[in-house]
């Protein structure tokens, strides 16, 4: 026993343990506790995060609390950044491919097309019908993915456990066709500039319409599971409003904004990839709070459905890629057998292609919002720079103003009904 | 006619350019000296405006051009020329579902104004500019390191920073 005080004693003289210690640290974020409240109780600043499973990634949010209630909440981010806009300098345009795909790592599809089309539209290259509807569908069946892991995990924070593994049983077929199409079930890279990676699969037509319907039936199933349950209504009904003109001027977009009553949608707005030959409608909502939001995105997931059913309808046949040789690496066996298509592939492997000098800003909807890519060329093989105007972090810019003054449990699903993704935000 | 240095080689403010972009029409009208330059791009032509008259430009097109909303802020180091960054500015009018980039040349350690005043959603958007490639911003509300780790030295998107950072070396390119 005097062997254990020994112990206890000698361990107080760290310094790590010491009270008056503690309070000479000073945190780097440069975040100073408050100590008293104007309501005369003590306040308390909690983290949460960067380690909390609400967050959906490594987010810490820094709350002031008045009891349950979050007076001040404020989002540290940068945990995941890997300078991704950084390496994208130090590589070839076609190397860049598989670096959008690890930034917003649940819709991977959309960024690889933002930056082929921002790229393709420096260098003027013309893509061929078909490889633009497969482009339409995949990156429709992106969508329903990111949703699907959205509702899951969203429901799942507020306390409905079963739809996640529901979620993740219609997530299964998606990420089956993605496998079909490219070999990866995640991390496809399968648009690429010029076109698509390789040709698609024989039998994707059954393959897909197969899962198309099993999802159709799921999304149905999961909207009335939760819009009838009364615990779900009332814990998102009414919560996470933010005045519309406040919205706009934080920058806001995506199904958070729609559900706020603005009709924004890229693919709309500034049509890409034959977006126009595709009919379907932008869900609004105008509400505005979490369950608006809800039924905006399962109304999307439906919206998706109808243009990959229209997609699988009228696909057209043709080349899937571009027809330009300095710029794509030609087929194998031309390859083996034609001198030129030799000389191609050699340059290509070993210089890259150079693209013209300028800029573009190419924008698209991600699942959750406008993703813009801002490519500048100095005119040799690889960018000069590379801006991901990403939706995740635009959108999170909002959280401080969302989570002041409501109750610390609201917040779990206010944060879920933003959508973020961390590897979105931090690049 | 204004001429500036783009790319290496000299291009001219056009005045065609200038004139077939209505939003270039009304800053040419009001604020006279504010357009330094216009460069054709893929996605509509780039407006060069001059340091001093950002905020007063911005607020002009947010109020009278319908451009509510920004959807970034950005920069582009083309260090060794001198001045060394661009920063750039990607306006959105919601209304009339246009976009509009504007551009800001800036040397080291110059001060831009912070446009924070007339799009809130500027904050987040200048922090990252200031902490990636150290372009200060006058009157910013928070200006401190958003992606970096407070103690951090350097700024990483510069040109002169090595891709694999000070820490490490590596004889290979």
């Amino acid at each position: 026993m005097p062997k254990l005080q020994d112990e206890i004693q000698g361990e107080s003289r760290v310094a790590s343990l010491d009270p008056e210690h503690e309070l000479r640290v000073q945190d780097p974020s440069g975040i100073e506790p408050r100590m008293e409240g104007h309501s005369g109780g003590r306040l308390m600043t909690l983290n949460m995060g960067p380690q909390h499973p609400s967050t959906h990634g490594v987010l810490r949010v820094v709350l002031e609390l008045d009891g349950e209630t979050i007076l001040r909440a404020r989002p540290e981010i940068g945990f995941l950044h890997t300078g991704i806009e950084k390496e994208f300098e130090a590589k070839r345009y076609q190397q860049g491919i598989p670096l959008t795909d690890r930034v917003d790592y649940l819709s991977n599809l959309n960024n690889n097309l933002c930056y082929s089309l921002a790229v393709e539209r420096l260098l003027g290259l013309e893509i061929p019908p078909m490889a633009q509807w497969m482009r339409v569908m995949l990156c429709e069946l992106t969508r329903i993915n990111s949703h699907l892991i959205w509702l899951g995990t969203h429901a799942l924070d507020i306390g409905a456990m079963s739809v996640y593994f529901y979620c993740f049983r219609e997530r299964e077929e998606i990420l089956k066709i993605f496998e079909m199409f490219s070999g990866q079930r995640m991390m496809t890279s399968y648009i690429r500039i010029g076109g698509l990676a390789l040709e698609p699969p024989r039998g994707w037509h059954k393959f897909v319409s197969k899962a198309v319907e099993q999802i159709a039936r799921g999304i149905d199933e999961y909207h009335n599971l939760l819009a009838s349950n009364p615990i779900w209504v009332n814990r998102t009904k009414g919560v996470g409003q933010l005045p519309l003109d406040v919205m706009i001027d934080l920058g806001i977009t995506g199904p958070m904004l729609r559900a706020a009553g603005v009709k924004l949608d890229a693919r709309k707005e500034c049509p890409h990839t034959s977006y126009e030959k595709f009919d379907f409608e932008v869900p609004t909502r105008t509400a505005n709070d979490v369950y608006a939001r809800f039924e905006v995105r399962m109304e999307e997931m439906r919206q998706s459905v109808r243009i990959v059913r229209q997609a699988l309808e009228g696909m057209p046949s043709g080349p899937w890629r571009a027809d330009a040789p300095n710029i794509l690496l030609p087929d194998r066996e031309k390859m083996k057998t034609q001198m030129e298509s030799l000389i191609y592939h050699f340059k290509i492997v070993t210089e890259g292609f150079r693209v013209p000098a300028g800029s573009v800003f190419q924008v698209v909807e991600s699942p959750r919002g406008e993703l813009g890519y801002y490519v500048v060329s100095d005119g040799t093989a690889k960018p000069h720079r590379v801006f991901m105007r990403t939706p995740s972090f635009g959108n999170l810019q909002s959280l401080g103003a969302m989570l002041e003054n409501v109750l610390i449990a609201d917040s779990v699903a206010i944060m879920g009904s933003m959508d973020f993704v961390l590897g979105d935000v931090d690049r | 006619m204004r001429i500036r240095a783009y790319l290496g080689e000299i291009t001219y403010v056009l005045p065609e350019l200038v004139a077939a972009n209505t939003s270039a029409v009304l800053i040419e009208s009001r604020l006279p000296h504010a357009i330094v330059s216009a460069t054709p791009a893929a996605d509509g032509p780039v407006l060069g405006v001059a340091r001093e008259s950002i905020v007063p430009v911005c607020q002009l097109l947010k109020r009278e051009a319908g451009f509510d909303r920004l959807s970034a802020v950005t920069a582009v180091d083309w260090w060794p020329r001198e001045p060394r960054f661009e920063v750039i500015y990607i306006l959105h009018s919601l209304r009339n579902a246009t976009r509009l980039r504007l551009s800001v040349t800036v040397g080291e350690g110059t001060e831009v104004d912070s446009v924070t005043s007339v799009w809130r959603g500027a904050n987040w958007y200048e922090r990252e500019v200031f902490d990636l490639f150290g372009i200060p911003f006058r009157n910013h509300p928070n200006l401190e390191r958003i992606m970096m780790p407070a103690d951090w030295e350097g700024h990483p998107l510069r040109k002169d920073y090595p891709v694999h950072g000070h820490k490490y070396s590596y004889t290979d390119e």
